[in-house]
């Protein structure tokens, strides 16, 4: 997570569909536009599904990155308030 | 005089249980109606049943309880609200959609547009038996495209556009498939695994693929009193004009071979699959 300035961060890997997205999204509503949130989420369904959810509402994805420990990282910049 | 049923249920109107009685089936397209149409189908109801309707297995409306001396006054009727009566027997009957891309965020294809279109030009054709149309948006399904004598699965065609791309990594966990695979920087679809679902393109942040909306088509499908799932036996079709060929050639091929009350499947069974599989390849490949 080096190359991103993270101004905030989120684990959603204790919250199941479709409250993972819902988690997600009351986080992103908490920045400011182009402040960059990091999102922790489960290997499955969140990970094939929520990068896509956030897509929808706007925001601007950056990397998911993968922990290597069941679970992925999403970097996501806050796009509009 | 005689009542002539045949005439009746060919008109959409299907005889019931109770003397004299009449269940009035609706021409709908693509499960699609206006509130206008719905307003009209209410009122009729009202006057001329029971005031209840049925929505039927396949998209379609039915007022039950018409009487018969009633039945000219109905059509008429509905057709100030723009309702037509629909079909039964064997012929091209309702065809059924999702609601598809113009609507539904998974949708590939515009499903209700394609449903207008196969209406127009195949409702109510006669044929040996019943033929049904169903068309899907996508792989999820909603609409059971399998279960079709003729389904339509939507799908799109997939190509990486390496200019756009970020190399976040969404597409290839958004694939259920694992047909995507990422090394060094650049991205791979396996075309065995790929089934068109469209996952990655709506996944991805930068737009960064070149698409085809193109149709999965599976024949000889039916789930009534025999069950059997429609069989895909061409590639992805990547144009309408294509598809409607082939829709063409599936009918005519079902008008030619099938014995009265014979449906699809057994033409296609008893007939022999290679000798339809060739002709539709033929016009695949044409």
């Amino acid at each position: 997570m080096a190359d991103f300035n993270i101004d905030d961060k989120v684990d959603i890997t204790d919250v199941v569909c479709p409250t993972t997205f819902v988690k997600a999204k009351v986080a992103l509503e908490e920045l400011d536009d182009g402040q960059i949130l990091a999102v922790r989420m489960n290997d499955g369904e969140p990970v094939q599904n929520v990068p896509r959810s956030i897509k929808e509402e706007g925001h601007q994805i950056l990397k998911l990155i993968d922990n290597e420990d069941g679970t992925y990282t999403l970097i996501v910049k806050k796009v509009g308030d | 005089m005689a009542v002539d049923y045949g005439t009746l249920k060919k008109g959409g109107f299907m005889r019931q249980k109770q003397k004299n009685n009449f269940s009035l089936r609706l021409r709908v397209v693509g499960g699609n109606l206006s509130a206008v149409q719905l307003a009209k189908i209410a009122e009729v109801a009202e006057k001329f049943g029971d005031g209840h309707v049925h929505l039927t297995s396949r998209q379609s409306v039915e007022i039950p309880f018409i009487k018969l001396d009633d039945i000219d006054a109905v059509k008429a009727a509905l057709a100030e609200g723009g309702v037509e009566p629909g079909v039964c027997g064997p012929r091209v009957r309702t065809v059924t959609a999702c609601q598809g891309e113009a609507i539904c965020p998974s949708g590939c294809i515009d499903t209700f547009a394609l449903a207008k279109e196969l209406d127009e030009r195949y409702f109510a054709r006669e044929l040996p038996h019943k033929f049904k149309f169903g068309i899907t948006g996508c792989q999820n399904n909603c609409l059971k495209a399998e279960e079709n004598d003729l389904g339509i699965k939507g799908g799109i065609k997939v190509k990486w556009r390496e200019s756009d791309c970020i190399n976040c990594g969404v597409c290839e966990k958004a694939c259920r498939s694992k047909a995507i695979s990422i090394k060094d920087g650049v991205i791979s679809v396996d075309e065995e695994k790929c089934n068109f679902c469209g996952r990655c393109v709506k996944a991805c942040p930068t737009d960064a693929w070149d698409t085809v909306h193109g149709y999965i088509v599976s024949f000889g499908g039916l789930f009534g009193n025999s069950i059997s799932k429609g069989e895909a036996i061409i590639p992805f079709i990547e144009d309408k004009e294509k598809l409607m060929k082939i829709c063409d050639a599936a009918i005519e091929f079902f008008a030619e071979n099938a014995n009265p009350g014979e449906r699809f499947k057994f033409t296609l069974d008893r007939v022999g699959r290679e000798k339809f599989n060739e002709k539709i390849l033929e016009v695949y490949n044409g």
